[in-house]
């Protein structure tokens, strides 16, 4: 899912940034995080733009797992 | 019974006060209210009373406007108040902070008993409490579907934080099956992982309201859950055994949709921050290896330069080399010098001078010697020479005299038994020789 990408690539990323900032690594591997850096980073702001909040309702159990329904709350100031 | 100290009523007061206060600061007490007065001041004085024992109490202005309900005679309340002694009357009576309706009482109990019990259980404990996900993908709302509370969280989620699926796990909160329901649904999500999170949320209510939310068996199913559980119940004072148990608890629903997510506008900033730091590194990086090569070369890559320096030590050295030696023969001809100079004095060629001056003279003194000595010589000899030519045979024979000589052997005869008659003579006289024959020998007379 890409929500969870977008939690593996922030780590990375925030790793990736550390090492490089820490300047132990040798130019051609700086140089290959660097791009790998690129890429998450490029991920990361895609993840956040394309997400739309899904909303569902649970529906039910079966043997496979859990039904559910889009779910738009009807009363939207009604009371309980 | 003899006492020795004999009080004043004020301090025999005092005593009984400071008895009763200290040894019932605070006490929770229940009781049916009756005679009900409430003067100008605001402060509401009243007796509270059971079958068998009255006693007074008030409940200042403050405390009175903050109660939930309003005072009647005849109601039964539960109370929380301190035991005070008014010394101008000698009356007694209790203060009170807080009180509830009847039933209320009981609940307050019931929740105090029930904290107290899961709390030594360990129910409360922090290293039980699981951490939230930074990053929760799917979170499950266990609430009334219907309603402002699910509405405003929904509106709080799509403000912060788009990027996540909720699942609404409808659940009644109110009333007796609600305690069911809730633990109900954290089982279920439990049992398939269907979530990452779970925020248990209801709008803010009395205590009875609230009951579900203190009741042991949803405590339980809290503390059970694997997934992280936010309590979102009522409106931020009230706190309930479920957010004592929960991981985390939230003062209202909607506080619990921020807690449950991070800021959208934070994680872009976040993610655009890393990538400065990201560039911003490797840009660092670069220059650094950029001096570092730059270093690297300038003391590697030039020989030239190294030879041009090896060419100038060697100039140098040789200098250097040159001047020393030159030191050190400048050193060693003074001393030769000096030598020279020394060994001049006692040079042998001064005494083969002297030598050649002295066999100068001596030649000198020679050839005038040997010349000398040749003089006389000479002079000796024509002395000798006249000598020797007195004695000479000619002159002998000048006068007179022969030399006769054999002439088979030649030799000189001087005497005649050298001859024999008839032996052939040679007789040498002045002018001549001749031959002559023996005829006769005559010895020892002689005619001269």
């Amino acid at each position: 899912m890409a929500k969870k990408k977008f939690e593996e690539a922030v780590a990375q990323l925030e790793a990736i940034v550390e090492e490089l900032e820490s300047g132990d690594l040798p130019l051609d591997k700086a140089m290959k995080r660097f791009e790998e850096g690129v890429k998450l980073s490029k991920t990361c702001s895609e993840t956040l733009d394309e997400a739309e909040t899904r909303v569902r309702i649970l529906t039910g159990e079966t043997e496979e797992g859990l039904e559910d329904a889009p779910f738009e709350p009807l009363d939207q100031r009604g009371a309980e | 019974m003899e006492r020795k100290e004999i009080y004043s009523v004020s301090s025999l007061t005092r005593e009984i006060k400071g008895l009763l206060e200290n040894r019932f600061p605070y006490v929770w007490i229940y009781g049916e209210i009756s005679n009900l007065r409430i003067p100008s001041s605001g402060h509401c004085y009243f007796t509270l009373k059971d079958r068998n024992a009255q006693i007074s109490g008030v409940i200042f202005r403050g405390q009175a406007s903050r109660l939930k309900f309003r005072l009647e005679d005849g109601q039964t309340i539960t109370g929380l108040g301190r035991v005070s002694l008014y010394e101008p009357r000698g009356t007694y009576q209790v203060i009170f902070e807080f009180m509830e309706p009847k039933g209320a009482g009981a609940l307050q109990l019931a929740f105090e008993q029930l904290k107290r019990k899961l709390a030594d259980e360990g129910l409360f404990d922090p290293e039980g409490k699981r951490p939230l996900p930074r990053f929760p993908r799917r979170i499950a709302l266990v609430t009334s579907p219907t309603g402002a509370v699910v509405h405003d969280m929904l509106t709080v989620f799509r403000l912060r934080y788009p990027n996540v699926d909720l699942l609404v796990v409808p659940a009644r909160v109110q009333g007796e099956p609600a305690s069911s329901d809730i633990a109900t649904a954290l089982a279920l999500l439990n049992r398939h992982m269907a979530v990452d999170l779970i925020i248990v949320a209801r709008g803010g209510g009395s205590l009875e309201d609230l009951a579900p939310f203190n009741s042991e068996r949803v405590a339980r199913a809290i503390h059970q859950s694997v997934l992280p559980v936010i309590s979102a119940v009522g409106h931020e004072t009230d706190y309930t055994i479920a957010d004592f148990t929960a991981d985390m608890r939230a003062p209202t629903p909607t506080a619990a949709a921020s807690l449950a997510v991070p800021e959208k506008k934070r994680l872009e900033e976040d993610v655009a921050l890393l990538t400065v730091r990201l560039i911003r590194a490797l840009g660092q990086r670069l220059e650094e290896s950029r001096q570092r090569l730059n270093a690297t070369s300038r003391r590697l890559v030039d020989p030239q330069k190294k030879i041009y320096d090896h060419r100038l030590r060697i100039d140098e050295l040789t200098q250097r080399m040159a001047r020393a030696i030159q030191r050190v023969v400048s050193g060693h001809q003074a001393t030769l010098a000096w030598r020279f100079a020394q060994l001049s004095k006692t040079s042998p060629l001064l005494a083969v001078a002297r030598g050649q001056q002295a066999t100068d003279g001596l030649t000198r003194r020679l050839v005038f010697a040997m010349k000398q000595g040749q003089a006389q010589k000479r002079a000796t000899l024509i002395r000798l020479e006249q000598n020797l030519k007195a004695l000479s045979p000619q002159l002998v024979l000048d006068r007179g005299y022969s030399i006769v000589r054999d002439v088979k052997s030649g030799g000189v005869i001087t005497r005649t038994s050298q001859v024999e008659i008839g032996s052939l003579l040679d007789v040498v006289l002045a002018d001549g020789k001749l031959t002559a024959v023996v005829e006769r020998k005559d010895d020892g007379k002689k005619e001269i």
